[in-house]
């Protein structure tokens, strides 16, 4: 029969994990708020940046004269995969599934002879990844200190993109991250880079396109140098969106998985508290015993 | 046709101004350039340098930005900077630290095109700074 003592412990014990988890969770709530917010702020400034890319692209007669970073060196033999992964744990499969999608593309890859090189943003991924690819790893930025991300923190990583791009160390760029769907899904999401994907101009028509009646864009500096000056920027933002997404997918991730925690230690401790009582009344029961059987001997 | 121009100013992290105002003049790569109501559709870089926005009540009227892009399309304008801030909000040490940090980025800058947007962004600071004084 298991030990009373022992048995409060546990108790007393799954009540502060319980208590921990909730309070997470409560955080987590309060910061996917606040991150969920600064995607949607950001958003307008991708949109129009799309379009504006769309509509010069479309104007340019042939992608031939076009920037590198659009056209692409012409080869793909060395693929760049950025992880954009959370410092910190405790958020269910969050982290998991994105190194999860990359280890398979880098596996896919090497199986057609191409070379792979990760960069990694987040902790959680660069230790990961480090003990089986740790050769593969080129770059790794953390954003250990940041608290609310902002354009600053992307910027670097944009510029230390092109710079390798510009020397020549891969042809292709992808980026995997969490995109926030809802609070309760995050979809992993390979985006590519390098080079740009170029929207359709049709798919960014939204409610915000204005008919022209027939007029033609006029373009200062003309459509090549523009797409040249445009592009860099253009990943910033993109780069800038993934973090974004990923932070308000991690906390979203984080607010369910200690939502299960705390649900999970309240069952523990229903449990433990039902084997307790029932212990505690068998004790009873068979000191009662004992004495009506001691007195019945006399 | 509309009297009003429709001023969008966005920045990475939010939609920072977006007001209706009479005239909007931009500094633009090759030129400054004015913006009427019923202005021909564009699309064109922008230099460091101070917008102007005229007749829009309350708003701000001038704003200086790090650089960015305008899109003129049907009595709309936005504009596209990583960094806008109102000229009334800057004092003399923000200032003084930013053409501080421009000199440092054109000190840095690689020859070619960096350099020139680093020269024209202290050029326009320093314009500012002597408006301050």
């Amino acid at each position: 029969m298991a030990n009373l003592k022992e048995l409060k412990n546990r108790i007393t014990s799954v009540t502060s994990t319980q208590k921990i988890t909730k309070a997470m969770q409560m955080v987590a709530a309060a910061k996917l708020r606040r991150a969920q917010e600064a995607a949607e702020q950001s958003r307008p400034y991708a949109q129009r940046m799309e379009r504006m890319i769309a509509s010069v692209a479309s104007n340019l007669p042939s992608l031939d004269n076009a920037p590198p970073l659009v056209a692409g060196t012409g080869k793909e033999d060395v693929h760049l995969l950025v992880v954009v992964t959370a410092e910190r744990g405790l958020c269910g499969a969050f982290n998991t599934n994105v190194i999860r999608a990359v280890r398979r593309r880098a596996v896919e890859l090497r199986d057609q002879g191409k070379e792979v090189k990760l960069f990694c943003v987040g902790r959680k991924g660069e230790e990961s990844l480090r003990r089986d690819m740790g050769d593969d790893i080129v770059e790794y930025v953390t954003l250990r200190e940041v608290k609310n991300i902002s354009f600053v923190d992307a910027r670097p990583i944009a510029e230390k993109l092109s710079q390798m791009f510009t020397d020549g160390e891969f042809d292709v760029c992808t980026v995997y991250y969490n995109a926030f769907k809802s609070v309760i899904s995050q979809v992993v999401t390979a985006q590519q880079l390098i080079p740009v994907s170029l929207p359709d101009e049709d798919a960014v028509a939204d409610e915000d396109a204005v008919d022209l009646g027939g007029a033609i864009y006029d373009y200062e500096p003309e459509e090549d140098d523009l797409l040249g000056v445009l592009v860099p920027r253009n990943m910033s933002v993109q780069i800038y969106r993934s973090l974004l997404e990923s932070g308000a997918a991690e906390h979203a991730a984080r607010m369910t998985s200690m939502d299960n925690a705390t649900r999970n230690a309240g069952d523990m401790i229903d449990g433990l508290t039902l084997t307790y009582n029932r212990t505690r009344q068998a004790i009873i029961t068979k000191e009662l015993i004992e004495i009506v059987s001691g007195a019945e001997a006399l | 046709m509309a009297d009003k121009v429709a001023f969008e100013l966005v920045s990475p992290d939010r939609l920072l101004m977006s007001v209706e105002a009479d005239a909007v003049a931009m500094p633009g790569m090759e030129g400054d350039f004015g913006v009427l109501p019923g202005h021909a559709p564009l699309i064109s870089a922008l230099r460091a340098g101070v917008i102007e926005v005229e007749g829009a009540g309350d708003a701000p009227d001038r704003i200086y930005i790090a650089g960015g892009f305008a899109e003129v399309a049907a009595d709309r304008l936005v504009v596209l900077a990583e960094e806008a801030v109102v000229v009334a909000d800057m004092d003399r040490a923000d200032l003084d630290q930013r053409v501080q940090d421009a000199n440092d980025e054109l000190s840095s800058a690689e020859e070619g095109e960096e350099r020139r947007l680093a020269e024209g962004k202290i050029a326009a600071l320093q314009e500012l700074l002597g408006g301050a004084r």
